[in-house]
């Protein structure tokens, strides 16, 4: 059993320094297309990861992730604009003279941008988790506009509607998938901790999980704050891939495409939501095409706009009525799998029966 | 010590004009099985629900070792001592046999949630020592052999016995059983009854069962309350309850005829 | 103030009031039974209003023509929701239903942006209903009062049957307990058949209406009014048709009156709707009229 474990650590390792060596190649070979796509695969797999922990593992309905992305994007990005932007793009009320000499490094600003969305996560939390199920849609998804249409009225903090622009922008590979690589370890040791445990007896059967001593709204909470921090951290890292942030990007469209990646890719599987987030991404780039007029043997075809939403509507209605696991249900990719195929091959080969 | 464990003194449960429980006494004394029962909707559950913290009585109070837990939150009476099973078995279906009994070790772990993540050695040992645990409580219970196995694949019966371990892991001075023998034949019944007797005196614990099978009731109860209608019936021991006319007449009675058939 | 001005807000309210009553009501039947919050509801708003606008546009019908095929194609989409997206889900985990209804919204909404284009059109008002009526120094529409007085009519037809006929006794049995009514040979298919076709058909009249009033139809006009119903119907207390029609009226009333007081807080004006659903569901979550409801255990 032993040997076992040094296996999969040791396969574990090797992965790590593949993916690394993707990463490294991606970074000097690929043009700046497609390493953008690969930087925005990895924030919607953060945000991917970090809805399915509040929806997939502990069963908590939330639609306000889109609030806390909010809070985190503009968080890091008033932190780390140089005044000289801010006197630019504060044009119409000028910024809050407390905030207008601020300039952060990148990496503290990352990191308080999640503990201010932690934060309001905490504050939202507190109310709207004594509510069950659909109750619970319905209040964070209150929440989350509530959080938009104040950011887009204190405009003295936020630059109301007209948005944040210059924000330092950052295009290194190895910031985003570092990022979203991080988030899977962290997310992965909770799961399989006792709180990870706890997470899902609550999800599996909340009284039943009070009963054996689980205090359901501390869990659900921690739950729920921790998912908050991890979509204010991309949050943060959408305003340096955009350089730009406003208000209307934060609308329920975007808690929409979580929602489908984290059904797609399976409630309940971390590796589910990372592969379907760089499914959902990758596709939303090419299907592009069929929003732009084609011209197939001469006949002009004109772009159908919003199609592609038709289309992830259509597919998520296709995973929930008739494949509701998702690609990977509740199973997590792992080695142990991998050894036994591994196995069974070696024992085929041989002529052995297995 | 003539602490009792479980007191009750004039329980009741009003659900809007509804009265579910009426000025219920009861006594549950240490090391005891107290047996609880009485026709369907005669408010057994409730009277469960409300000792756990799930319905806050109406009026009344509930000692546990003489301590008031009336409204008590659930998690913190099952901290204090009481622990139960659930009329319609309630296991954690995504997890195996050995992770359903590890939840109720959970909230005795002595590490927190950024040491766990870390791995940092005071969660790492916390944890195996309850995983330990909770394998010699597998073994006693005879499902060690099924401990990685999905909960809701085994049998109905073996489902029952775990639904009783995952209680017992909690280390209860006081077990709730909510109709442990439903659905079982009475050969299932019988084993079911020396395993109750097993364990009260192997965890050294204290029993309080709702039930239905009589012969369970009668056969390792030390003393029976009988609710009909939220209202007490009778009380006293096995003898003393199979001849009282009231119970007999509104219970018993219908109970002896299907035993003759 | 002034009292001109006083009264139009006061005829604003009762408006608007009407129009989240009758839209609340088919959301407070659906959850009343399915315990689901019927996310597309708002958008068949949207559909009928496209309908009618085509109709009158296009197919240049007679406005009370289109407004018929409106209203009749609504309610069977309503229904066809149901059946397609609902009905596979009954046995699912709550969870799986709320996602497929909020798919349904966002595949109504983004067909209409495919099918007629993001930008708003202008919604034909037939004259024959639209037209201005001058009292002393008060002009105001004439939807100020035809859209109360339809809705009133059609708040009367509901709570009458509902309450005497069958149909209707059998909806409030499926409300109060699902299995039970379904044990007694209730059903209970044809009943929410006929619970979203009602709901349906109201939101496809309320829909049209709305667009005579505030003319201005795009594909995503269902959202705010929609999540403002459903706030009406949880304040007026959930499941209850009187509780949805108080709501909505309640709503109505204290959002024109709230920017009519406070214009500065235009800005916060959804928000407020937000604010006290919040409220009400950590405070009173039975709302107004609506009764608690303990979880078996």
């Amino acid at each position: 059993m032993e040997k076992n474990k040094r296996t999969k650590n040791i396969l574990t390792i090797l992965t790590l320094i593949v993916v690394c060596g993707l990463l490294y190649w991606s970074e000097n070979n690929l043009n700046n297309f497609y390493i953008r796509v690969l930087n925005l695969a990895a924030i919607f797999a953060i945000l991917g990861l970090s809805m399915n922990l509040v929806l997939g593992f502990t069963g908590m309905f939330s639609l306000g992730h889109s609030g806390f992305m909010c809070v985190g994007a503009y968080t890091a990005a008033i932190l780390t604009m140089s005044p000289a932007s801010k006197e630019l793009i504060y044009y119409m009320v000028p910024i809050n003279p407390a905030l207008a000499q601020i300039e952060w490094p990148i990496f503290p600003a990352i990191v308080a941008a999640g503990l201010m969305a932690a934060l309001f996560g905490l504050l939202v939390g507190i109310p709207a988790l004594r509510l069950r199920d659909d109750y619970l849609a319905i209040a964070t998804l209150g929440f989350a506009e509530i959080i938009r249409i104040v950011v887009t009225n204190t405009t003295s903090i936020t630059n109301g509607s007209l948005g944040l622009k210059n924000i330092p922008s950052i295009n290194s590979i190895w910031l985003y998938w570092g990022a979203a690589i991080l988030t899977l370890i962290i997310l992965k040791r909770m799961i399989n901790s006792s709180w990870g445990f706890a997470f899902r007896a609550i999800r599996d059967n909340e009284i039943a999980a009070e009963a054996m001593g689980v205090s359901i709204f501390k869990h659900k909470l921690i739950s729920f704050t921790i998912g908050a921090f991890f979509a204010g951290i991309a949050g943060a890292l959408m305003g340096f891939l955009i350089t730009s942030v406003d208000p209307t990007m934060f609308r329920f469209l975007f808690t929409f495409q979580i929602l489908l990646i984290v059904v797609l890719g399976g409630m309940g599987s971390l590796t589910g939501s990372v592969i379907s987030a760089i499914v959902i991404t990758i596709m939303m780039e090419v299907l592009r095409f069929v929003e732009q007029p084609i011209s197939i043997l001469g006949l002009n075809i004109p772009g159908l706009s919003g199609m592609r939403m038709v289309i992830f509507s259509v597919l998520l209605l296709m995973v929930i009525l008739f494949y509701r696991q998702g690609l990977m249900g509740t199973k997590e990719f792992n080695w142990d799998w991998v050894l036994r195929k591994f196995n069974r091959i070696k024992a085929g080969r041989r002529g052995e029966t297995a | 010590m003539n602490t009792c464990t479980l007191r009750t003194d004039h329980i009741t449960m009003e659900f809007g004009g509804l009265r579910a429980v009426s000025e219920l006494s009861l006594e549950v004394a240490p090391g005891t099985i107290v047996g609880l029962i009485g026709p369907n909707g005669a408010g057994k559950t409730t009277v469960f629900n409300m000792i756990t913290g799930v319905y806050k009585p109406t009026s009344g109070r509930i000692y546990f070792q003489d301590r008031d837990i009336t409204g008590m939150k659930s998690d913190k009476i099952t901290a204090l001592g009481i622990a139960r099973t659930f009329q319609n078995i309630r296991l954690f279906q995504s997890m195996s046999v050995l992770e359903n009994v590890m939840i109720s070790k959970h909230v005795r772990l002595q590490a927190n949630l950024l040491e766990a993540v870390l791995g940092l050695p005071r969660y790492t040992r916390a944890n195996h020592a309850n995983y330990d645990e909770c394998m010699d409580l597998l073994k006693k219970v005879q499902l060690d052999d099924v401990c990685h196995e999905a909960a809701t694949s085994l049998p109905y019966g073996k489902q029952r016995r775990l639904e009783i371990a995952r209680a017992l892991a909690t280390n209860p001075s006081l077990l709730l059983l909510d109709e442990p023998a439903a659905g079982m034949n009475p050969a299932e019944s019988l084993e079911l009854m020396d395993f109750v007797a097993r364990i009260r005196s192997e965890f050294n614990i204290t029993v309080l069962m709702i039930e239905h099978h009589m012969e369970v009731v009668m056969g390792i109860c030390e003393k029976i309350y009988v609710l009909d209608y939220g209202e007490t019936l009778a009380k006293g021991n096995p003898a003393e309850i199979q001849n009282d006319p009231k119970v007999i007449e509104a219970y018993l009675g219908a109970v002896d005829i299907d035993a003759e058939n | 103030m002034s009292m001109d001005i006083f009264l139009q807000n006061i005829a604003n309210s009762i408006t608007l009031g009407s129009l989240y009553a009758l839209i609340a009501i088919g959301y407070t039947m659906v959850y009343g039974i399915l315990r689901l919050i019927n996310f597309a509801h708002a958008d068949l708003l949207m559909v009928a209003s496209y309908i009618a606008f085509y109709g009158i546009l296009i197919f240049t019908l007679p406005w009370y023509i289109a407004f018929a095929i409106a209203i009749i194609l609504t309610t069977l989409l309503g229904i066809g929701i149901e059946k397609a997206a609902y009905r596979p889900l009954r046995n699912a985990p709550r969870i799986s239903v709320l996602i497929s209804a909020i798919g349904v919204s966002f595949l109504l909404e983004n067909i209409g942006i495919v099918a007629i284009g993001a930008r708003p059109k202008s919604f034909p008002r037939p004259e024959e209903l639209v037209w201005n009526i001058q009292l002393g120094n008060i002009s105001f529409l004439s939807l100020t009062i035809i859209i109360p007085v339809v809705t009133l009519l059609l708040l009367v037809a509901v709570t009458l049957m509902v309450k005497k006929t069958k149909i209707g006794m059998a909806m409030r049995a499926v409300s109060r307990d699902f299995e039970t009514s379904s044990l007694m040979a209730v059903n209970v298919n044809k009943v929410i058949t006929a619970t979203f076709a009602v709901g349906s058909g109201l939101a496809a009249i309320g829909g049209l209406m709305w667009s005579m009033q505030y003319p201005q139809v795009d594909p995503l006009m269902g959202v705010f009014p929609g999540l403002k119903c459903f706030i009406a119907a949880v304040m007026g207390g959930i499941g209850s048709i009187p509780g949805a029609m108080l709501g909505g009226f309640v709503l109505g009333f204290c959002e024109v009156m709230l920017v009519g007081f406070f214009p500065g807080v235009s800005g916060y004006r959804d928000a407020f709707a937000f604010v006290i659903l919040i409220l009400i569901l950590l405070f009173r979550p039975g709302g107004i009229l609506g009764e608690n409801v303990v979880e078996k255990v």
